[in-house]
Parts: structure tokens; sequence; C-alpha cells
């Protein structure tokens, strides 16, 4: 028996058919088609899928639908701005080169984009601590942490300089 | 949201790049193209079409290492509403078998089930939930055999056979070369060493798993999306295992979620080509579940290798002998490549006057071993490095000098009698490291160690080539068209699978055309439109496909200046010059915009094309001709060398990386971003390959199929990595350059089991360096009375 629920993505609202077992992931790719958040295992172990509801990362494979009723979430398809600037986090990505394959990507920055606004100016290893749950197998990582530090430091109006070093 | 009207679209998404006003340059990091799509959540990866009247398909697999198949029974899925489809090998009118090589694996199970991951029947649904319930409804009747799960028990005589009509038994390939006489050589050493390595089954655990998918078109043509490193190849296999014209099948390969060699070769390409057979015209979509993935993909292979290395007391390397035993499971894949680089990369970049190098390729009933970055050179390099570092402890000398003394330089010839001809960086390499403090000031860093905890520095040295080998011709071809819109665009023969070649042709194009980054469109590799120019692998892509490409753009660009000089009515284009968008005649400074010179060409005036074939070593070794065919030898190789800090805890064999350092000669670098990517995540596999990257096996049954128990690196599990160059130019390369794709991945596994013998005093030969087997050693070593 397919129930309707309601819920807003990136701001618009919309009300999806789903299955009581459905996860958002499902709905968000399959039903919606937000491609941009990935599965790369559906079970909860690459964050691949990480989107935000109600501001808090989470793996959305895993995240029954049910639960985001009435709620926000937010994919990567959300955080440029109405302008179609890219976020500082996504330009910060680009420029630092954070991106190889890019699957693990939206996942990654969604995760820095929740611990940038919980922590503007996090440590290396606060930086590391807030992705260890999203896999890549591509980096070595070494460019996602200083793609989060730049984007750390140019929304907090540091000078590139220092972000550099830390 | 949904877009129900249109069917999805074949070409992957390219957006504007924001830096677009930029001219490229060779040798500045610049940001790549693709990232803009992928940082946005644009980027169509094949796992991302949906829409339009679009069905799933899905693979009943054996889930039984070993068995005669003596029925499919589909009737049960076929009866449930909303499966169109459950196909079974009787569908096939092909070949129904794939392969590189030897083409020996099966699309849907006929005769024989050789290992748990076989795919018994191919089904068909209108969603992915009826089509869970149909896999499961469909059964097969088999008749068990038994199995072989070992090597060694796959090479007994009375061994049962993976393959009967295999005229090498469960041999799929054994290489062997001979040079100089190890028998008499050993009389001539001073020391000899003596080990026996294991190396673990790894997955590649790319964050996209298998995906793809298929439709065929009104026009009767089949086209398959996949997620491939070998769209040409594939298109090819398809065709023979399906039976169709391979001018019927269109592969087009995206950007590649990852690929690490495990999208080298057929993975879902004919099973959705066979599906999309039986859909009526609707598009079919296959993305394997990262279970399946572990249990159907292939894998590098487990490897068992046997060294005997001598030396003189002054250190010089004088025999070795290896034997090497690798696991390759059910299916040829790539194995008999694999031992064969394998063998040629046994003994290092060393000068050694006696070898003798063995090695098998044995079948098995385990998963598929196949192509995995690194190559077989992942293991022996293992090994060897390994075995350098107990010479140097025999012959108490210091384990850098001693591979120093020993390294390869331009001219030599190495172990396997090849001449180096080319740019040869070793010696540079390990005197980088020796000079670094990481590694001058070890000593006093392993001194502060804390309470239970022991320090130790490693070091290895390294070699990979580049290309395929002498036989199988390695060769790209390179297409650059001025479009009428007096745009630039780029088709590009091989896949980029997230190493960035496609933003590096971007890069080279623009260069030598002097146009913008958004006056430059590139067309992803598509048999139907860009030209064939081989695997995305081998460390070859840049360096061949780049070669191609120059020539390409400066064939092109000499016509559009030669066609402005015409129009501009000066005599000589030397006076004429590209800038973005034009034609400037520099001494007067009147232009033509491109778009108008467009106007007055042709399409084929506009389009530039060149073939390159890389270059391959002259002499003639002593091996049979099979291993020839298998790609040896080589004649192109890059160098490095590693140093690796461990702190190893006592109590609970926690091995913590601590510091890592990578110097490489992969020639000059074309984009420095790009090329710290490959260093850098090269050696992020290879500390999960030393450390915790196990693919466990129990009669062919994989145990670890999912990233909860095979561990692969998270960000917190990965060290500061410090990354040198030695740019030495390579005069063969594209301004330069060798491949880097490959040989960082080799260097952590070695380095950090040397980097723990050197802090713990023990040496444990089978990795990975999981926290037991370094408890297991320290107690070992304990009760040993704590000396080694
Ligand atoms: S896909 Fe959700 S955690 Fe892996
Ligand atoms: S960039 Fe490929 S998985 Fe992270």
């Amino acid at each position: 028996m397919k129930l309707t629920i309601g819920f807003s993505v990136n701001g618009d609202s919309v009300e999806v058919e789903v299955l009581p077992h459905w996860n958002l992931l499902k709905v968000l790719r399959d039903v919606l088609e937000l491609t941009g958040a990935k599965q790369g295992c559906g079970e909860g172990e690459c964050g691949a899928c990480t989107v935000l509801v109600n501001g808090a990362p989470v793996n959305s494979c895993i995240y029954p639908v049910l639960e985001v009723e009435g709620k926000e979430v937010t994919t990567i398809e959300g955080l440029m701005d109405k302008s179609g600037r890219l976020h500082p986090i996504q330009q910060a990505f680009l420029e630092k080169a954070g991106v190889q394959c890019g699957f693990c990507t939206p996942g990654m920055i969604m995760s820095a984009f929740a611990l940038l606004k919980a922590n503007p100016d996090p440590t290396e290893d606060e930086i590391r601590h807030a992705i260890a749950g999203n896999m890549c197998r591509c980096t070595g990582y070494v460019q996602i942490v200083e793609s989060v530090q730049h984007a750390a430091a140019v929304m907090s109006g540091r000078s590139q300089e220092r972000a550099g070093k830390e | 949201m949904k877009n129900k009207d249109k069917p999805p679209e074949l070409q992957p998404f390219f957006d504007k790049n924001i830096a677009g006003d930029v001219v490229p340059s060779i040798g500045i990091s610049m940001p790549r193209i693709d990232a803009y799509a992928k940082v946005t959540g644009r980027e169509r990866y094949a796992a991302d079409y949906y829409g339009f009247d679009m069905i799933w398909a899905g693979v009943k697999r054996a889930g039984i290492p070993h068995a005669r198949l003596k029925s499919v029974n589909t009737q049960a899925a076929e009866n449930l509403p909303g499966v169109i489809a459950v196909l079974t090998h009787k569908n096939i009118s092909g070949s129904n078998r794939q392969g590189v090589i030897r083409k020996d694996q099966p699309v849907l199970v006929d005769d024989k089930v050789r290992h748990c991951g076989d795919a018994v029947a191919l089904v068909l649904a209108e969603d992915k939930e009826t089509l869970a319930k149909a896999i499961k409804l469909t059964s097969a009747d088999f008749e068990p055999l038994p199995g072989v799960f070992t090597t060694e028990t796959a090479l007994e005589e009375n061994a049962p056979l993976v393959h009967e009509d295999h005229p090498g038994g469960n041999v799929l390939l054994k290489a062997s070369l001979e040079i100089g006489s190890v028998q008499s050589a050993k009389e001539h050493c001073d020391v000899l060493v003596e080990a026996c390595f294991e190396t673990p089954l790894v997955e590649h655990a790319y964050l996209e798993t298998e995906a793809g998918w298929a439709q065929l078109k009104e026009d009767g043509k089949l086209e398959i999306v996949a997620s491939t490193q070998t769209p040409f190849r594939d298109r090819m296999e398809v065709a023979d295992a399906l039976g169709l014209e391979p001018e019927r099948i269109r592969m087009i390969a995206p950007y590649a979620g990852g690929a690490f060699g495990g999208k080298d070769g057929v993975t879902v390409q004919s099973l959705l080509g066979l599906a999309a057979l039986h859909a009526n015209g609707r598009p079919v979509k296959m993305w394997w579940s990262r279970e399946e993935s572990f249990i159907a993909g292939t894998k590098r292979h487990a490897a068992r290798m046997y060294y005997r290395l001598g030396a003189k007391a002054d250190g010089s390397l004088h025999s070795l002998d290896t034997r090497l035993y690798f696991d390759t499971g059910p299916y040829d894949h790539l194995g008999g490549v694999v031992i064969t680089l394998a063998l040629e990369h046994s003994g290092g970049p060393y000068r050694i006057p006696n070898v003798s190098f063995k090695g098998w390729a044995v079948y098995t009933n385990n998963p598929i071993g196949g192509a995995f970055r690194g190559f077989g050179v992942a293991q022996v390099t293992a090994a060897m490095e390994q075995m350098m570092d107990m010479l140097a402890e025999k012959l108490a000398m210091d384990p850098l000098k001693l591979r120093l003394k020993n390294a390869v330089r331009k001219g030599d010839k190495n172990c396997v009698g090849v001449t180096l001809t080319h740019s040869t960086g070793l010696v540079e390499c390990l005197e980088a490291v020796a000079r670094h403090p990481l590694w001058t000031e070890r000593a006093a860093w392993k001194s502060k160690a804390g309470p239970f905890k022991r320090r130790g520095a490693g070091i290895v040295a390294l070699m990979h080539a580049s290309g395929y080998g002498p036989v199988v011709p390695d060769v790209a071809n390179a297409k650059v068209e001025l479009t009428a819109e007096g745009k630039i665009k780029v088709y590009c023969g091989v896949v980029d699978m997230g190493q960035g070649n496609a933003a590096t042709n971007l890069q080279i194009a623009g260069s030598i055309l002097c146009q913008n980054v958004d006056r430059i469109e590139l067309i992803l590799p598509d048999t139907d439109r860009t030209l064939p120019s081989g695997s995305a692998s081998a460390s070859r892509c840049t360096y061949t496909f780049g070669n191609a490409l120059i020539g390409a753009c400066e064939t092109l660009k000499l016509r559009i200046l030669q066609r402005a000089a015409d129009l501009l009515m000066v005599d000589d284009c030397d006076e004429t010059a590209l800038i973005p968008g034009a034609v400037r005649h520099l001494p007067t400074g009147r232009e033509i915009p491109l778009h108008r010179l467009a106007t007055f060409m042709n399409e084929s005036e506009r389009t530039a094309t060149q073939r390159f074939r890389a270059p391959t070593a002259k002499e003639i070794p002593p091996v049979g001709n099979e291993i020839r065919l298998h790609g040896f030898p080589h004649t192109l190789f890059s160098y490095g060398a590693h140093l690796v800090r461990v702190e190893v805890n006592e109590l609970t064999g926690v091995v913590d990386v601590k510091r890592y350092l990578s110097v490489s000669d992969c020639g000059k670098i074309i984009n420095p971003h790009v090329y710290e990517q490959q260093i850098q995540g090269a050696i992020a596999q290879g500390i999960g390959y030393a450390l915790s990257e196990e693919v466990q096996v129990n009669e062919g049954k994989v145990l670890t199929a999912d990233l909860a128990t095979f561990i692969i690196p998270a960000a917190s599990d990965v060290p500061e990595i410090e990354s040198q160059p030695v740019e030495i130019y390579e005069p063969s390369g594209p301004y330069g350059l060798k491949g880097v794709g490959e040989i960082a991945t080799n260097g952590p596994l070695p380095a950090i089991a040397n980097a723990v013998a050197d802090a713990c005093g023990v040496r444990i030969f089978r990795s990975p360096l999981t926290p037991s087997r370094v408890l297991r050693a320290l107690r070992e070593r304990l009760s040993e009375g704590g000396v080694h």
C-alpha cells in the first residue's frame, strides 16, 4: 500500500507516493530523480548518499522515508545559490582538487557543509573525523581535507595562506 | 521533477567550467573540467539514468562454487506480475563466452558453475522490488562438484578441473624466464636470503559499483552505456558473446565512479545487451549491489611467492630465484597478463645477473582474479622489497645504500634483460629519500616512542611498466575538430574513470590551439563517435593518447593557420597565430574569427586525426611466444622511492602510519594537482592493502562482502602524505611525461612491512598486517627470547 508523504527538498515542497519500507535515497533518486546523492553501498557504510535532514547529515540510504514527513531535506543540488553560483565548499573542491571520480563528492561536500555550519574553524583532525564516514577510494583524502580547509577559510573570510598551512 | 516524457539522453552531461576564460597551459594546476558537474551533483554516471519507461535487470547468482548446471527454474519468477522476462543461456545465440585473452567466462552459465558469482539467469522486471522478488523465485538444479580453493590443491595431480577443456589443466598460464645460471651463481653468493610471502585477495571497492543501461533502438542498434574502462574491446566481446555484428553495437563510456582495473573488461555489458534484446525497445538498467560487486566482480589476485636472493659481501645482487603462484579464480579475465607483468617485475628495479623466475596463474573456484591497479606488480614488489631489507639486515648494510648500489640506471639492462633506453630516475628518487629529514632524523624520532609503542621507518624502491608490451599494439587514435561554430571538439578515445585524463586532454588541446576552456568541448569515449584508443589501464592513458592528441592538435593548428593565411592573403602562416576565438596576423593585427574561418572549411578539413603507437622493447627476451603475447617485455618504466614512518602499539597490535613520503620519476607533469591525486590516492589504496584489506573466502564463498568487513581506509586512517616529483624529461612522452597511475600503489605494503620489522624486530610474511597478526608476531618474538 502506497502512502503519500510531504516534505521539502532544497526549499521546494514535494509530495510523493511511497511504500512504507522505502528509504530516503530511493525516493530522491528513483522518484524525484535527484541523482546527486549516490549509492555506494545501500547499507550505511560509505556516506556516498549523505544529505541533510533538518540540517543534520544522514545516510539517506538507511533513512526511513516515512521519517522525513514534514522535514527539510537538502541535497547537493540545493547548495548553489539562486543565481547559480557555487557554494564556497563546492568551489573549494573544484579549485583544490578534492574531486577525482567524483562519486563520493556530493556526500563528502554535504558532510563538510554540516561540519562548517557547526564548526566554522575546524582543525585538520576535526575535518578528518567529520568525513570519516564518507569513503573515498580515489583521493587519499589529502586534497579533500585541503578543500574543506580552504572552504572554511573563504567562508569565514580568513586568508588563503593560512588555510594552506593548517 | 520526474521527466516521464522524454527518453533518457545518451550523452554524458557537460557544463561550463567556471574558469572558462582561461587558456590552458602545460605544467599548471588548473581545475579539472569534469569537477564542476561532479561538485554540483549534475554529472550523470552510468548509474544515474532513470526515467522514461526504464526497466530493471538483475542476475541470479549461482551461490555455489563448482557444480554442473542441470536446469534453471524460471517459471515461478515468470509468473510474478511485473516480471518481463527470465533469461537463461538458452536465450543467447552467440558464443556465450567472454574474456580478453582466453574466452572462458559464460555470460549465463550453460554447462558448469565455476564460482559462486557466476550468473545463472537474467531477470527483467518493471521495478527493483519486483526484480528482487523474481531473482529469489528463480532457482537452479545443480550437481555439486568438488572444488579447488587454493593454488596448491589446484596444482595437485588429481585435482578437480575448473575447465576440462583447458590443455594446461588448472594452470591457466605458466610463465618462466631464465638469465645466467641461478644454480651455479648460488655458489658465488656470500649471503642468501629466502622467504615466502602471501598477499591477500583484494576488492577494488570503487564507490560506484558496476552499472549501466542499454536500449535496442528502432534502427536495430544496441546502445549500451556502461561504467567501463574498455568500451571498444567491450563492443567486440559483447558482439561475440551475443552473436551480433559489432557494428550493431554502440558502447558509450561516461565518467566512471572509480574503476582501478575492476572495470577493465566486461561486467554488466553483455548482460545488459542481452536484456535490451528482450525488452521491447525499452531502456534497461542494471546496477550491482555492493554485495554482488564483492561476489561477482574481479579482484586483485591473491599470491604466494617464494623468493631466494643471493648477493656478494659488498651488497651487489648476484642471483634471484622466484616462484609466483597467483590465484586467478575460475576465469582468465586478465590473469595471464597479470602473472606475466608480475614476472617481469619480480626482481624489482635492480641489476641482477642471474635470475630464474617462474610464475603460475592458477584456476580455482574462488572469486575471479583480474586487473587491479598495480597489475601483479603490487604483489611482487611486496615480496622483493622485503627481501631487500632482509638482505640488508643480513649484510648489516643500510637498506637505502643497498638499493642505491643495485639500482638500475639508464643504459643498464634490468634483471629481465631489457636495456633501459628511456629516462630512468630511480637513483634520483632514492637520493631524494636519503636526503629527507624523515630518513636522516629517523633514529631520534624512533627513540621518542612512548610506553608500549615502537616506532620504525621503512623504505622501498619501485618501478612500474607502462603500456601493453610488444605484441598487442599499444595504440591510440586522437581526433580534434574545429566545429562550424568555431569551437574545438576533442574526441577522447580513452575512458576517464576518475583519474582526470579527460581534463588533461582539454589542457593539451587548449594549450596547443590557444583556446580558452569554454571554447573546448570533450566527447567522451563512444564507439560511434570517438576513435579506438585502447583501454584506460596500464598507466598508459595520457602517455599514449596524449601523444596522439598532440599530433592531431598540431595538424589542426597548422591547417587553421594556413587557411587563415590564405584568407588574409599573407604568404607565410608563420606570421599568424591562434588566439582565443580567432587567428591573428601578427604584423598587422588583423584577425579572423574561428567561426568565420570554419565556414570556409568543410568537415574533413576541420578535422584532424593522429595515431600513436607506444614504443616497444627491441630485445628478444629468452621467453616463449606465449609470454610475449601476454605483454613481455616492456621498455618504458616509471620509478619511485617511498618512505614510511609507523608506530606500532604493542598492546593492541595496531600499526599507525604516521608519515608517508613518496618520490616519483613519472616524467614531466602536465597538471600538478592531478598528478598529486594519482600519487596520494594510490598510496591510500596501498595502505589499505598493507593493513586492513582482505577479501576472506571460505570454500569459494566470500565472507567479507561489505564495507563493514572489508575495511578500506577512511580519512582518519590516512596520514600526511608528502609527494615529490623527480621531473626527468622523457623524450618519448607527451611533454616529457610517463605513466603515474599505478606505481605508487605498489609501495605502501612493503614499506610498511619494512617499517614494522624495523620497529618490532619481526617480519610478518602474510599481509595485511592486521592487529592480530602483529600481536601474534610480537608474542612469538617474545617467546623466542626477543632475538631476531
Ligand atoms: S550508500 Fe548510504 S552509506 Fe553507502
Ligand atoms: S573521488 Fe572517487 S571515490 Fe572519492
